[in-house]
């Protein structure tokens, strides 16, 4: 789950070789078919959405609840892209988000108001982070392993710190955020953080020293300590980032269902994770995109949003689920190995 | 209720109104003026009696109704001065729990109360303290077989879907070609299935009524919100909703906020407190709830307390306390919230 111990099998781009424009042009050729092959599923299915519910499915307030349903999982999965495209993984995302959305209600409850709310949450989440990446980075430890610790103590934190009670938000400039009234041009300010997160990463991977040395780490962790990367930091601030993208997504969370919850993000790590693998971020690392993570999460959002509209049920969905994973990585296989 | 009595009802109505009420308000019988015609048994009474150690083993509290089953069932005990409550710490992990179980077995106490993480998988240890001459009162999901327990109370699922589908169907009695949809909870759980089907049992009943859709949620507020959002994508226009689980009707009240709907009416279950404030004010979709009461653990104290003292339940003719009660799913709307207010669990 870490780091390859043996060079990577002959790919050029998992080597940190930021001098050989051609090899990063075959990055980016590759990445452009994947990314049209996941845009293209996410076509069949608002062809498959238009045709079975034209009305309830080719609407502008659809269109909204969709994305806004987005929202929450997508800015844990930017987040998720980082960590997994340096060869690590996050399986404390949903406990991580449990948790900061509890302790940030908690602090509603006695009158801090919007501020409070939403610096309590941000701070649990990068306080998490900051755990898990110490853990991890100057620990030794698997991230597996600590982050699946993290799991368990924060969902615990969570359950002691409610004790089992819904925490009922009750701060109308927090609310508000959520209502109708607050869209910008028909856009939710859900939607607009969502789209900001995902901006702010895409620069970060793509256009950064700290990306490209995320990417190096994730190729090839002794290659890049060679190359004089301190690859503890560079751990470290990884997992304060997945950290910080939780406190945002539980800040979100409480604004979507105007209460905190210990059940809240409840299976999000798998979410996730399942939509940055089929964005086509590698699980061993060297390679990430938050592209393709963003699209991962539209397709999954959009084909709940598809089965709800036609009213099937939870059975048959989460068969379904499982075979658009299967389908999608076999689809994307195919292309990537065509290029 | 029949005749309740003034001052004892008052004080127990603080405590536990719902089921225990059924015990509580009878209890003043007993030097009453019309003496019940066939028992003489002395029933079980706020009377100090005997003392009895109470077992209880209840699950992982993770949510409003498991946590009020907890504070029900603890602070029923203290009530009693002759009943000492051994607690074990809840678990959802079955193997964990059988733990505790035998733990209170070993030592021997007087009446166990159970409300397992799952009643088929603690069928054995349920057996095992009956075999060791432990009464055990099971609560809420049942044991595989009757031997292992010498009494079940509970509450009925099937009963809150037949009533809130009669509620819904009476509101829309006369309208033609009423919509409802409904809001599941964990399909996995055997409890929604029962609740659905009595919900359709109910609708039977009313041919110009028809259910457009159901969606399952997970009994939470984060997944009601999101099913909740979609169904009202779903259906642009229907007259009423019922939602399974109060917890993750919070989550659907605010979807049904956000998407700035009130054409409907919402019926929920369970009986959280946050409902029943909003059934008071009445400014909301949400006129009413079905009960799916966590006094229930508060009567299972008092049962075990009967066990132990070897008295019949007053008000009944019966020597012994029965081997099963089911609780009734009321609906409370906004014309008997208050009766209930006491009960709600946040």
């Amino acid at each position: 789950m870490t780091q390859p111990v043996s060079p990577p099998r002959g790919s050029a781009d998992k080597v940190p070789s930021v001098s050989q424009p051609s090899a990063w042009r075959g990055v980016f050729a590759r990445a452009d078919v994947r990314t049209l092959s996941l845009i293209g599923v996410l076509a069949v299915l608002i062809l498959i959405g238009g045709i079975t519910k034209p009305d309830e499915f080719l609407d502008t307030r659809n269109l909204q609840l969709v994305l806004t349903q987005a929202s929450v999982i997508g800015v844990v999965t930017v987040g998720m892209t980082f960590v997994i495209t340096s060869g690590g993984i996050d399986l404390s995302v949903g406990a991580i988000v449990a948790l900061a959305s509890v302790w940030a209600t908690t602090v509603a409850t006695q009158e801090y108001g919007f501020t409070g709310i939403l610096f309590t949450a941000v701070l649990v989440g990068v306080g998490c982070g900051l755990v898990n990446g110490l853990l991890v980075a100057y620990g030794g430890m698997v991230p597996f392993i600590a982050t699946l610790a993290m799991l368990a103590s924060a969902r615990g934190l969570a359950l002691q710190i409610t004790d089992g009670r819904t925490q009922i938000v009750t701060v109308p400039s927090v609310l508000d955020l959520g209502e109708r009234d607050a869209y910008v041009l028909g856009v939710p300010p859900l939607v607009m953080v969502f789209a900001v997160v995902t901006i702010i990463g895409w620069l970060v991977l793509n256009r950064t020293t700290f990306g490209r040395r995320t990417v190096a780490v994730g190729g090839n962790a002794e290659a890049a300590r060679l190359a004089g990367i301190d690859v503890r930091r560079q751990r470290l601030y990884l997992y304060l980032l997945s950290g910080l993208c939780c406190g945002i997504a539980a800040f979100l969370l409480i604004i979507l269902s105007g209460s905190g919850q210990n059940t809240n993000g409840n299976l999000y790590e798998l979410d996730a994770i399942a939509a940055a693998i089929i964005g086509g971020t590698l699980l061993s690392g060297g390679r990430g995109t938050i592209t393709g993570s963003v699209l991962g999460v539209l397709i999954f959002t959009t084909i709940t949003n598809i089965f709800a509209l036609n009213n099937l049920q939870s059975d048959v969905q989460q068969i379904a689920k499982g075979a658009i994973i299967v389908a999608a990585v076999l689809v994307q296989r195919r292309t990537a190995s065509t290029t | 209720m029949p005749q309740l009595p003034t001052r004892r009802g008052l004080l127990f109505g603080t405590a536990a109104v719902g089921a225990g009420a059924l015990l509580a308000g009878c209890t003043s019988n007993d030097s009453g003026d019309d003496e019940p015609a066939a028992n003489d048994q002395p029933a079980a009474d706020d009377k100090p009696g005997k003392a009895v150690t109470i077992g209880f083993a209840g699950p992982q509290a993770d949510h409003g109704w498991l946590n009020a089953i907890n504070d029900n069932a603890k602070n029923r005990a203290k009530k009693y001065s002759d009943v000492t409550l051994e607690i074990t710490e809840g678990s959802n992990d079955t193997a964990q729990q059988i733990g505790q179980i035998e733990t209170l077995i070993n030592k021997k106490v007087d009446v166990l109360v159970v409300l397992p993480a799952d009643g088929k998988a603690l069928t054995q240890v349920g057996l095992k303290a009956m075999r060791a001459g432990i009464p055990v009162v099971n609560l809420d999901r049942i044991f595989n077989t009757p031997q292992a327990y010498r009494c079940w109370i509970g509450g009925d699922n099937y009963g809150m879907g037949l009533n809130a589908g009669h509620y819904i169907g009476e509101k829309l009695k006369g309208k033609s070609n009423a919509k409802v949809i409904e809001l599941a909870g964990l399909d996995n759980l055997e409890l929604t299935k029962q609740r659905t089907q009595g919900f359709d049992d109910a609708l039977k009943n009313y041919p110009n009524i028809r259910k457009v859709a159901r969606q399952a949620a997970e009994f939470t507020v984060e997944s009601g919100q999101a099913k909740m959002a979609q169904l009202l994508q779903a259906q642009s226009s229907f007259d009423a909703l019922w939602n399974h689980d109060d917890d993750q009707g919070v989550g659907a009240l605010r979807a049904i906020d956000q998407a700035g709907r009130d054409d409907f009416l919402m019926v929920g279950g369970a009986g959280a407190l946050s409902a029943f404030q909003a059934i008071k004010q009445d400014n909301g979709v949400l006129k009413a709830t079905v009960l799916y009461p966590p006094t229930m653990a508060a009567s299972a104290i008092d049962l075990a307390r009967a066990l132990g003292q070897a008295k019949g339940v007053s008000g009944l003719a019966e020597f012994e306390i029965p081997a099963s009660l089911t609780l009734y799913s009321a609906v409370v709307d906004k014309t008997n919230v208050d009766q209930y207010m006491s009960t709600g669990f946040k």
